[in-house]
């Protein structure tokens, strides 16, 4: 691995990025059935398909892949790039550019405390690594769900970690566009459109959940 | 018009630098940046002192040689020229500026606002070339080449190798510059020849001499004195694929005797 060279660390990175950009949006589905008002039995269902369906299962595996290849290799670039300019510049850069292009390591440390956190407080309970919280099945996401976020303060963390997720989308689709070598005149605005589109979609998205939650439950 | 400067000094390669001020009275708007320094510098030899060493050679934008991190941007605040260029008038009378040498792992400073540069050298004799055999002159238009692709590579050959883009880049990389090279050649049907190998081995130059990663940030396009664009890298990292993964094979024919 350490043996790639910069692009093709680079690509792999885009690639495996571009896949979890997609699950995300298979998970806002999901997430979204929670504010369905039948007592969770649309989530739940669709919960059971997730955990027991085979196809899923073999997704589940190359997913964790997916979040492995991209955090191991965002690390490996980032300390690489640090490593690149050993003596840092007395008056900080003003070129211009986009703001949060810079902080996109920044922002992933803060996506993979939450993804921790959001292993703690569901895929762990699932396996059986953590004891589900007392008067809950350690399958009933929906109720552990509902309590979650009936807490404000976990709900807010919550929104903020979404926030965060959001900005670094909003870079990283149309920079995994770039390194796959796809810009062109002809479609990078869209793309770059699309990308900010996307990433206040996913961001709003998540947070509706534990918003209604909080406000209508 | 009168200024305090703040600039980089360091004896040689080894030894810690630190920023020292400076104060430069009766500037006139129209002298170039250099023409200050060389006025700094009369300063500082007729007291005895001794004179700021930077980069410069044809004061006229074209070849590449100056340098100087300027108030936290390579080669100043104007935008699409190089510090030879830059006049005094870009600045508000009596302010502070800042110069520092590019900072970079790959181009060490030799002293005070002088770096080492010669990485640029070795990534292009890597691969940034055509072999041709030298003999008659051809024909012209012999060798079609479209418009489109001809204006692409003389945009991507503007590039004069300065490294505005590896000291604007929070990550020190070099992807603008190896972008333009291999661009400007892979573009043409002389330099397609090649195309594979070069970009290989460019890439791999470029990993071996301490470069960054790129981020996509895109503060050397917005750097770049010469207007290269992102799009170079993109059509760099094109290359860097289809060489990776549908280059053909040399075959090796074994002698049967």
């Amino acid at each position: 691995m350490l043996l790639y060279s910069s692009i093709t660390k680079k690509v792999l990175m885009a690639l495996a990025g571009l896949f979890l950009v997609t699950f995300l949006c298979v998970h806002l589905g999901i997430n979204l059935m929670l504010l369905r008002d039948d007592g969770g039995r649309t989530f739940s269902a669709a919960a059971t398909f997730m955990g027991t369906n085979p196809l899923i299962k073999v997704f589940e595996i190359v997913l964790f892949a997916g979040f492995l290849l991209h955090i191991l290799f965002g690390v490996l670039v980032s300390f690489q790039n640090r490593a690149a300019r050993p003596s840092p510049y007395v008056c900080s850069n003003n070129s211009d550019t986009s703001f949060f292009s810079k902080y996109m390591f920044h922002t992933g440390i803060i996506v993979f405390l939450f993804l921790v956190l959001h292993f703690i407080d569901f895929y762990f309970i699932k396996i059986g690594l953590v004891a589900p919280p007392p008067g809950i099945e350690s399958h009933d996401f929906y109720h552990r769900t509902l309590l979650l976020f009936s807490t404000p303060w976990y709900s807010l963390l919550y929104i903020v970690c979404f926030i965060f997720l959001g900005i670094h989308l909003n870079h990283a689709i149309q920079s995994a566009i770039q390194t796959l070598g796809w810009n062109h005149s002809k479609y990078m605005g869209a793309v770059k459109f699309i990308g900010s589109a996307y990433s206040v979609f996913i961001a709003a998205g998540f947070s509706l959940v534990p918003l209604c939650i909080l406000f209508f439950k | 018009m009168n200024f305090t400067l703040k600039i980089w000094r360091q004896k040689n390669a080894t030894a810690k630098g630190e920023m020292v001020s400076y104060n430069v009275k009766g500037i006139s708007s129209d002298s170039s940046f250099f023409e200050m320094l060389d006025t700094l510098n009369q300063q500082l030899i007729e007291s005895g002192g001794d004179p700021v060493a930077f980069d410069h050679d044809c004061r006229e934008g074209i070849c590449g040689t100056c340098s100087l991190y300027i108030n936290g941007r390579p080669h100043g605040p104007v935008k699409g020229v190089t510090t030879c260029q830059l006049h005094m008038r870009a600045f508000k009378d009596g302010v502070t500026i800042n110069v520092e040498p590019w900072r970079a792992k790959a181009f060490p400073v030799i002293r005070d606002l002088i770096v080492d540069r010669s990485a640029f050298d070795k990534i292009i004799q890597a691969g940034g070339f055509v072999s041709v055999n030298t003999g008659g002159v051809p024909d012209a238009n012999t060798i079609p080449v479209p418009k489109e692709k001809s204006d692409a590579a003389f945009d991507a050959a503007t590039c004069i190798g300065c490294g505005a883009c590896v000291a604007a880049c929070s990550n020190a990389a070099a992807m603008l510059f190896i972008g333009a090279k291999v661009s400007h050649l892979a573009l043409l049907p002389q330099g397609r020849v090649e195309a594979a190998k070069r970009v290989e081995k460019m890439v791999a130059c470029m990993d071996e001499l301490g470069f960054g990663n790129c981020s996509n940030t895109y503060a050397c396009e917005a750097e770049c004195p010469k207007g290269i664009t992102v799009v170079n890298i993109a059509r760099m990292n094109r290359e860097f694929l289809s060489a990776k993964l549908f280059a053909e094979k040399e075959k090796i024919v074994q002698d049967s005797l």
